[in-house]
């Protein structure tokens, strides 16, 4: 097998791209002998230590750290370096890149970034969701650019004919030591491109102590290669703010068509009838199209529906409100008479009964009718439907032709899209480019490609028109894949010291593996992962159970998933249980952590971790007190609180983070939440970005008092009740703290990297709510919080 | 035919006179800095000025900006209060996805020419109608505090300056 050696990643040909994958995916596959220049034996080793994969290596295509994939240098010293991750607020265009551009000697002012089409093979794994990112690309990135550095120097040793153990890469440039010429990135591209890939073996990666961009603080870049505040600019900041930033829907085409599609209310129902003849009176329409409905479990199929395919988006949205439609709902089923109040009485009813076991230590029971047993105390936390809703709604743009499809998309998962497209289509997946867009956040929505599938199936239709499919709010917020709802059952044994010794919780909500194959009702190893049977607390009995409940409704990945009710009905109840034991919270969730100690996940039965090694990412309590520490320190727990307001905690560890939210509410004697102040501790282990770190805790945040003070989607005969952001509210600036603080601890190496997108969300509902009843002693398990409060 | 002044250059629109100014510009003029979010008021993303005055764009027809100005996101780097607004937008690293962006600027750009230095309050009233779902909030009031050059309550929204130490090991 030939390599590329070309450092230009641009003109890489797909040939070289098919031996790229064909090696990553005999990796996989268990294939040996393939190894070369581009495929560095410590990965081998690596891939057959054991036989269970874990992290990157388990991700469909992993990953590659070939630097001829991801940097090339152009003439003019301008470096251009890859993204292959989907940009939707997360800043990782910045942050990765920054990590390859430091780690080769780049200046951040000559990087240029190019995103990535849909292509696993070729750049590993691209679906951005789970908040992995940075902790699967942190490594390679840094290997990329090292290896980057290497042939740079590798090239003007060459030149020089010195040895490359006397040369040294500062900014942009290579330096001869012991004569101090040195030799600019510019100079040395073309000859550094001819450069043999280094092993990965032999790559001498920076120390932290050398690092110039990475786990920098703002204020803390060095002179001269920076803008005004001294961090380095976020790669599309002067574009977003001008204006000139591309989302999905601003990609144009030329004779390029718009279609709004009308789909059925109900989950699975079917287009009856239809007449079209007023909305083909519209000026600019050009064709109504009756598309298939679905069956469960319908995936990612579209929903179906009716197209009307318009010259531009308002005569399409205009046309399709003069559509007569009269849907088909007996094929929908059950789903046609779901009803959220109903569906509520079921969930309540469910978790009265024993369910499926899923994770049973001591005998909860038997503690439960012990003499030891002085006090029990039970709780049930309800949580309703979400909607995602970012701020851009969904749009992709397909054109069909020639047995080729050209999608230009804002998607989380675009090889998911590829794929689908592919299949879909009958075509090769080699036939299909899938551009990546900035999404206008995604929040787990744009995980799902249906309205890819709807774009790139009218295209077809329409004989290979380019077509834009353009949801409006209201197809975003009625026909979603919607967060799960929930109730969760909580019952706690107090002995007679206030100490908790029985632990039972009944968790009932639908399973986003509805979306997949038959309902079991059940939720999945990775939704109990996610804070349900992890539950950190050191109790002698714990019994915790799944009682069924079926879904009504597309569920779906919504921004820290299942994490989201778990904390809000376990962290609400430490604080109940220590309201009852007569104990200050936080000394009473400390004793419920116990002691630090690292508990391997395996331990706890059935495990998900996020997929992350057991053996790696263990759940360390140590961290978690960390957090509890440093949030509660910050903000002053203990000190004595003006009337009508409190401080309220809450900490949760997801995504392989670890995060405690501290809140200071105001309850006035009128029922208005003001929430003057939060502070929020984070222990992601190291730092990449720790500016985005910070803005991805406030937008959790944020996002978190969405959740908890005034989001709702109930369904009523199966439609969805709300429509657009008047009856879905989510936060405004007006909700948002007066002031948010953001502590970061153990920013060390020596800890395993986490999350940083999703962590910061779980720990804030459960925080207010107990800052709320801090303040005015009334508990909230009901969310959202709405009109809770008020008084009159 | 409408004929509508953007950012100085006049157009001659022969279009359906309902069409939202929105779908005006992104479809009929390509100019997509203007976004989509709701369609119907109620989150801002819109956000354009009509001979000054911050509006809704997908809810106002363009018949409504007949012989009318309308200023956009691309205007505002000509705008002196636009191009302060845009810089403590950078300098704050405000934009986490960006796409409600050029709204919540076109917003901030209208309160600080009526009021050069609004406090907390007047910026909460005045950005309102303005929905960040990424939850940028926090750092849009610390950067209208900076761009009316009001460093005091800049302060005030502002993070602690020690974050980042807290390394152990
Ligand atoms: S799109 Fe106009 S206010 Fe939302
Ligand atoms: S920055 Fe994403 S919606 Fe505001």
């Amino acid at each position: 097998m030939s390599t590329t050696k070309t450092l230009n990643a641009a003109t890489a040909t797909e040939n070289q791209t098919v031996q790229i994958a064909n090696v990553s995916r005999r990796k996989f596959l268990g294939g040996m002998g393939m190894a070369t220049g581009l495929v560095l034996a410590a990965r081998w080793d690596m891939a057959f230590a054991e036989d269970a994969k874990y992290g990157r290596d388990a991700m469909p295509n992993g990953w590659t750290d070939n630097p001829n994939v991801f940097v090339s240098i152009a003439t003019d010293g301008s470096v251009t370096i890859v993204n292959h991750r989907a940009e939707m607020g997360q800043g990782i265009r910045t942050s990765l890149v920054m990590v390859v551009a430091d780690e080769m000697g780049a200046d951040w002012n000559k990087v240029v970034v190019e995103q990535a089409n849909a292509n696993e093979p070729k750049y590993g794994n691209q679906n951005t969701d789970g908040s992995r990112s940075m902790r699967h690309f942190f490594e390679p990135m840094r290997r990329v650019g090292a290896a980057a550095r290497h042939m740079l120097e590798q090239a003007a040793a060459q030149v020089w004919n010195v040895p490359v153990s006397d040369v040294t890469t500062t900014i942009h440039q290579v330096v001869h030591r012991p004569t101090n010429r040195t030799l600019s990135f510019a100079e040395l591209a073309e000859l550094a491109a001819e450069m043999k890939v280094p092993v990965a073996a032999s790559l001498q990666l920076k120390q932290p102590s050398e690092w110039r961009y990475i786990s920098k603080n703002p204020g803390a870049y060095p002179e001269g290669t920076t803008e005004k505040t001294g961090q380095p600019m976020a790669i599309d900041g002067r574009d977003i703010v001008t204006g000139k930033a591309v989302f999905g829907a601003d990609v144009a085409l030329d004779g390029m068509l718009v279609a709004k599609i009308v789909r059925p209310p109900v989950y699975c129902a079917g287009v009856k009838s239809f007449d079209a003849t007023e909305a083909k009176k519209v000026t600019g329409v050009v064709d109504v199209i009756e598309l298939p409905s679905v069956q469960m479990p319908s995936a990612f199929t579209p929903l179906g529906g009716i197209a009307v395919v318009a010259e531009n988006t308002w005569a399409a949205i205009k046309a399709s409100r003069a559509l007569k439609i009269e849907w088909d709902n007996a094929k929908a089923g059950d789903n046609a008479n779901y009803d959220s109040v109903a569906y509520r009485q079921q969930l309540e009813a469910a978790v009265q009964q024993p369910g499926k076991v899923v994770r049973s230590e001591g005998d909860f029971e038997q503690v439960l009718h012990s003499d030891s047993a002085n006090k029990t105390v039970e709780a049930s936390y309800y949580m309703p439907h979400l909607s995602q809703s970012p701020m851009e709604p969904m749009v992709a743009i397909a054109q069909v032709k020639n047995g080729k499809a050209e999608i230009w998309a804002s998607v989380q998962n675009p090889q998911l899209a590829k794929d689908g497209v592919a299949g879909q289509l009958g075509l090769k997946p080699e036939d299909v480019t899938v551009h990546c867009t900035l999404l206008g956040g995604g929040f787990g929505r744009k995980s799902k490609p249906d309205y890819i599938f709807e774009a790139a199936a009218l295209s077809a239709k329409l004989n290979g028109r380019p077509v834009r499919v353009q949801w409006t709010r209201e197809d975003d917020i009625q026909q979603g894949y919607y967060h799960t709802v929930s109730l969760d059952r909580l019952e706690g044994v107090l002995d007679s010291n206030g100490k908790s010794i029985g632990w039972r919780h009944r968790s009932a909500s639908p399973s986003i593996t509805s979306l997949f194959g038959p309902d079991s009702g059940h939720t999945a190893v990775f939704e109990n992962g996610m804070g349900f049977n992890t539950v950190p607390f050191d109790i002698p009995a714990i019994q915790l159970e799944n009682p069924a409940a079926p879904a009504h409704v597309r569920i779906g990945w919504y921004r820290a998933v299942y994490n989201l009710p778990h904390a809000f009905a376990i962290q609400s109840f430490a604080a109940e249980l220590a309201h009852e034991a007569g104990v200050d919270h936080k000394q009473y969730l400390l004793d419920l952590i116990g002691p630090a100690r690292k508990i391997n996940p395996t331990s706890i039965g059935e495990h998900w971790n996020y997929g992350e090694n057991p053996a790696e990412y263990v759940l360390d309590t140590g961290r978690l007190r960390d957090v509890i520490e440093m949030a509660t320190s910050k903000a002053g727990w203990g000190k004595t609180m003006p009337k009508n307001r409190g401080l309220g905690l809450a900490v949760h560890n997801s995504f392989v983070s670890y995060v405690a939210v501290v809140f200071d509410a105001e309850v006035t004697d009128a029922g208005e939440l003001i929430i003057h102040r939060a502070d929020i501790a984070v222990d992601c282990g190291p730092q990449v970005n720790p500016d985005r770190i910070r803005s991805q805790m406030e937008g959790a945040c944020v996002m978190g008092i969405s959740n908890a003070l005034v989001s709702e989607i109930t369904a009523k005969n199966g439609a969805i009740q709300q429509s657009n952001f008047h009856n879905y509210q989510v936060a405004r600036i007006v909700h948002a703290p007066k002031e948010i603080h953001v502590h970061a601890v153990n920013n060390r190496m020596d800890v395993p990297m986490g999350g940083i997108g999703e962590p910061g969300v779980p720990p804030v509902a459960p925080a207010l709510c107990n800052a709320i009843f801090a303040a005015s002693g009334k508990r909230i398990r009901t969310l959202p919080i709405a009109n809770q409060l008020k008084t009159s | 035919m409408i004929s509508v002044t953007v950012n100085g250059v006049t157009h001659q629109l022969d279009i359906p006179e309902d069409t939202p100014i929105l779908w005006a510009l992104r479809d009929h003029m390509q100019m997509h800095g203007t976004r989509f979010g709701c369609g119907m008021a109620m989150c801002g993303a819109c956000t354009v000025h009509l001979d000054g005055n911050p509006i809704r764009s997908c809810s106002t027809p363009i018949a409504f900006a007949n012989g009318k100005n309308i200023t956009t996101i691309e205007a505002m780097a000509q705008d002196s209060v636009g191009q302060k607004v845009q810089q403590a937008w950078m300098d704050e690293a405000v934009a986490q996805c960006g796409y409600c962006q050029s709204g919540q600027i076109m917003s901030a750009v209208a309160l600080l020419k009526s009021n050069p230095n609004p406090t907390d309050e007047q910026i909460d009233n005045a950005m309102a109608g303005n929905i960040c779902r990424c939850g940028t909030y926090n750092r849009i009031r610390k950067a209208i505090h900076s761009a009316a050059d009001n460093p005091q309550l800049a302060k005030a929204n502002a993070v602690d300056e020690s974050l980042f130490v807290e390394v152990k090991a």
